[in-house]
């Protein structure tokens, strides 16, 4: 198939769950997001309990080997059996014999994702074992003969109106079932008896505490509980990774788990049990006799799935990973996921931002390509995970590997010349994004030829075919003169050479070539609130390329711009940077790219207006500034938000007296080249357009931090898009 | 314990729509009938001054009365002061099929027994699992949001209910 038959296939997909399971996964998912603000909002401890849960999560990890050993005994010494799996098919034989041995003809099971990685049902069914799930999404999953398309909420896009038809036509009930509650009694009613009559219950665990043997099951149902409890036999199903020491390292996550997964302060049911468990057999088969009489014992037994995890462990990459407590909340924080949801954007079990770190750990790599690039590396899952996996790195790894893997395209010649980067291999696509510095000095350099020829019919066709460039998108009006070219031709050169605060501005490749005049206004600000200014090299960040995962080549770019800053910092300078993505670079991906330079550069790098805050709060006067004409409304930009920085545009606004409407959304969608993409187009436009709700005053001035964010509001609102820092620079020229 | 858990407690479980009454040892059982859906059903408290015998509940047990009955008393083990959840052993008597089984629960928990947070209740829960014991945190009704909307009363019950004993 030719790329751009595949890209088309791809948006034509996009599109289609855009328009079927969108709506409904949008309304679910941006609550559930939203209540998981208010969450950790009310709870004083979030933070401090992230931190905490983190570093219970890393030990662990590391200490599995001796924490299994010490759950061998505990499971042992409490009457159970556990079963460490190497993979689906050694777990599903196990599993199957305990069936066999038990003459078990019915078996229920509460909601377990792990069980849906080893396709459990289908080795049950095998052996002739009616499996019943009893998590209500997950019976509608099974009556539908669907995948689960949300960690937490496996039916999520599905809405009442679609579950009623299902039921209605599977079952054929007296009276049609319409309401949510008429629904649920029905499938309680149903699963009820199944319950009572099973012979096996099936659980998964989301905690296991090695010095007991006792398994958690967080759920709001109470299926898991009936599952676990009703059976004479209880069968557990769970990943090596969900192993912890105790009591005292289950406490910040029975905190953290449902906060983060729904928004609710804690689930309806944390179930603790320590199996077999004390409680009286329950044979509904013979209704009269006492509970707990009869010849029934309780049987349990663990089975602990490796299924690739251990050899997660292993790579310093991807054995972040295993920190996952699958709550959901990176899903549910996604811009994307909120629009197409896990059929989109997940694999053949896991979905969301840390699906990519699951599919390609227990599948292999390519077992995520199909959705990695979905994850536009906008960051706000890294605040949103109680773990603090650094999320959007996983996927950065993953894609990186898989373009390694990448056969090189016969058009490899189209753009030879504009790429010189490190990774030869790589999908023509993402080498042209990746190489946007080359690419943005050519066109500046033949201005506006360049301008006028990338606008032209014939050779935006070409760009779609061959680069998958989407036509419909604007492409950035490169300027013929730079930022540099203006910068040193002004008199005086250094107007505040004698200064007590000196600046190193970063002009990156955008400032310097397209958007000229947030360059010139950083300028201007700073230089009249009194601060000497410098202009540095304009190279690349790294940004570009790593955004479709050339690590090495960004590496490049990250050592060339750090070794061009080193000697500004050496002579006391600040950096400042008008780009918040490349900010972002330096306070977050320096630490993986350049590990040595990482402290100086992110402890001596700043947010432009976060630094013209600082100047104004350390009592230099603002009185040079400009004065608001126009109210405004403000869109931040993701990765921006991810480090806390907007407060500062926010404060140093307001401080000047304007008017300011900020908008919440996660992401615009834009996200760097996502939106310039043919198959993307689509789906950035669907995401970006919901900031219309926030933004529905045409009084208001837009107002963007990053470029991405400009593009992309120039796009859905058609107005003129300006940076925060071009509202409060003196005039000049 | 201080007084503040309580209030906490009670407001948490107002939030939760978990009805309460505050009582003392004497007056508990007529508190656990009046809560008490017929035909209710329980297990042994373990609570000094308090013994089902004196409360109209079926303390015989079966699977039979476990689908029908209406009602399931239980004493609840602890209490989380925060989130207004009941901490429910399962023990040998059927706590945790009585708490969940039936469509009302009434737990009955000495105020004393009221922990602030979760963490305040990390070494009842070490020893609990220590002995090879079991236990849930159950907070206010079962519910799902999978068929459309919130509905409360799922596999578990639909209605909870505390009888708070005050003992200090």
């Amino acid at each position: 198939m030719s790329s751009q038959r595949a890209r088309r296939r791809k948006a034509e997909r996009i599109r289609g769950l855009m328009e079927t399971e969108g709506p409904i996964i949008n309304e679910n998912v941006s609550r559930m997001n939203r209540d998981r603000y208010a969450a950790a909002e009310r709870f004083d401890e979030y933070e401090a309990l992230r931190d905490e849960a983190r570093g219970i999560k890393e030990d662990a990890i590391a200490d599995l080997p001796a924490l299994l050993d010490t759950l061998r005994e505990s499971v042992e010494a409490n009457g159970g059996h556990l079963y460490l799996a190497d993979d689906a098919a050694d777990a599903n034989r196990y599993i199957t014999s305990v069936a066999e041995s038990e003459n078990a003809d019915s078996l229920v099971k509460s909601k377990s994702m792990t069980t849906e990685e080893i396709e459990v049902n289908e080795a049950l069914e095998g052996v002739g074992v009616d499996v019943w799930e009893t998590d209500l999404g997950e019976f509608v999953l099974q009556v539908a003969d669907e995948s689960p398309s949300h960690i937490v909420g496996p039916s999520l896009h599905k809405s009442r109106e679609e579950i009623a038809t299902l039921f209605n036509a599977v079952f054929e009930p007296e009276e049609p079932l319409e309401t949510a509650d008429e629904l649920t009694e029905f499938a309680r009613d149903y699963l009820g008896d199944r319950i009572r009559h099973a012979d096996i219950g099936m659980t998964g665990a989301n905690f296991v505490l090695a010095d007991s043997g006792t398994i958690t099951l967080v759920t709001n149902e109470g299926n898991a509980r009936k599952s676990a409890v009703t059976p004479n036999t209880h069968i557990a199903v769970t990943g090596v990774e969900k192993v912890i020491p105790g009591a005292a390292e289950l406490q910040p996550f029975v905190d953290l788990i449902s906060k983060s997964a729904t928004g609710q302060d804690i689930s309806q049911y944390v179930s603790m049990l320590t199996p077999p468990v004390e409680t009286p057999t329950i044979d509904f088969d013979r209704p009269d006799d006492p509970l707990g009489s009869g010849d029934g014992e309780r049987d349990f037994h663990l089975v602990l799935i490796d299924n690739g995890r251990l050899d997660m462990r292993d790579d310093d990459q991807l054995r972040e990973t295993l920190y996952c407590i699958r709550c959901g909340a990176c899903a549910n924080s996604c811009a994307n996921f909120q629009h197409v949801g896990g059929h989109a954007f997940g694999g053949d079990t896991y979905t969301g931002g840390i699906a990519t770190g699951w599919e390609a750990g227990i599948g292999g790599e390519e077992a995520a390509a199909d959705f990695n690039d979905l994850c536009t590396g906008c960051s706000r899952c890294v605040n949103a995970c109680p773990v603090k996996i650094d999320i959007p790195w996983i996927n950065t790894v993953v894609r990186d590997r898989l373009n390694a893997d990448a056969t090189p395209s016969e058009f490899e010649f189209l753009v030879e010349g504009l790429t010189p980067d490190a990774e030869g291999s790589v999908d023509i696509q993402k080498r042209f994004f990746g190489n946007f510095e080359t690419l943005a000095k050519v066109g500046s350099a033949t201005a506006p030829l360049s301008n006028w020829v990338t606008s032209f019919g014939p050779a935006r066709k070409a760009m779609d075919r061959f680069l998958g460039v989407a036509p419909e998108r604007d492409l950035p009006t490169f300027r013929r003169e730079t930022l540099v070219d203006w910068f040193e031709s002004r008199r005086p050169r250094a107007p505040n050479a004698t200064a007590e605060r000196s600046v190193v501005l970063y002009p990156d490749v955008y400032t310097n070539y397209v958007l000229v005049e947030r360059g010139k206004a950083a300028v201007r600000t700073l230089e009249a609130l009194g601060v000497h200014v410098e202009l540095a090299s304009p190279l690349e960040s790294g940004r570009a390329p790593l955004s479709q995962g050339m690590i090495a080549t960004a590496t490049d770019h990250a050592e060339a711009l750090t070794a061009e800053l080193d000697p500004y910092l050496d002579a006391g300078f600040d950096v400042v940077a008008i780009e918040p993505s490349d900010l972002a670079m330096f306070r977050r991906e320096y630490e993986k790219l350049v590990p040595d330079e990482y402290d100086r550069i992110s402890a001596n790098s700043y947010d432009v207006l976060e630094y013209v805050y600082g100047l104004l709060e350390n009592g230099t006067s603002g009185d040079a500034l400009a004065t608001p004409t126009t109210p405004v409304a403000y869109h931040s930009h993701c990765q921006q938000r991810t480090l806390g920085l907007e407060t500062y545009t926010e404060a140093v606004l307001d401080e000047l007296g304007f008017d300011v409407e900020t908008s919440e959304v996660e992401c615009c969608g834009m996200a760097g080249s996502f939106g310039y993409k043919s198959e993307y187009y689509d789906l950035s436009m669907d995401v970006g357009r919901e900031l219309e709700g926030a933004f529905d005053d045409p009084n208001r001035q837009l107002v963007a931090s990053g470029t991405s964010c400009t593009e992309q509001l120039g796009a859905v609102f058609e107005d003129g898009v300006v940076h925060p820092v071009e509202l409060i620079a003196p005039d000049g020229s | 314990m201080a007084t503040t858990d309580v209030q906490t407690f009670t407001t948490s479980l107002a939030d939760l729509d978990v009805s309460v009454s505050r009582t003392d040892a004497a007056t508990a059982p007529a508190a656990i009938d009046e809560a008490a859906v017929d035909p209710a059903i329980g297990a042994a408290l373990d609570i000094e001054g308090i013994s089902l015998a004196d409360t109209a509940v079926e303390t015989e047990l079966t699977p039979r009365g476990l689908h029908e009955a209406e009602t399931g008393v239980t004493r609840a083990d602890r209490a989380v002061a925060a989130y207004g959840s009941l901490l429910i052993r399962s023990d040998d008597g059927g706590t945790e099929p009585l708490s969940l089984y039936p469509p009302n629960h009434v737990a009955v928990l000495r105020a004393s027994d009221v922990c602030d947070d979760v963490e305040a209740s990390v070494d009842r829960l070490d020893e609990i699992f220590g002995s090879g014991g079991s236990a849930v945190l159950a907070t206010g009704a079962s519910s799902t949001g999978d068929m459309g909307a919130l509905v409360e009363g799922v596999h578990g019950p639909k209605h909870v209910h505390v009888v708070l004993v005050e003992d200090r």
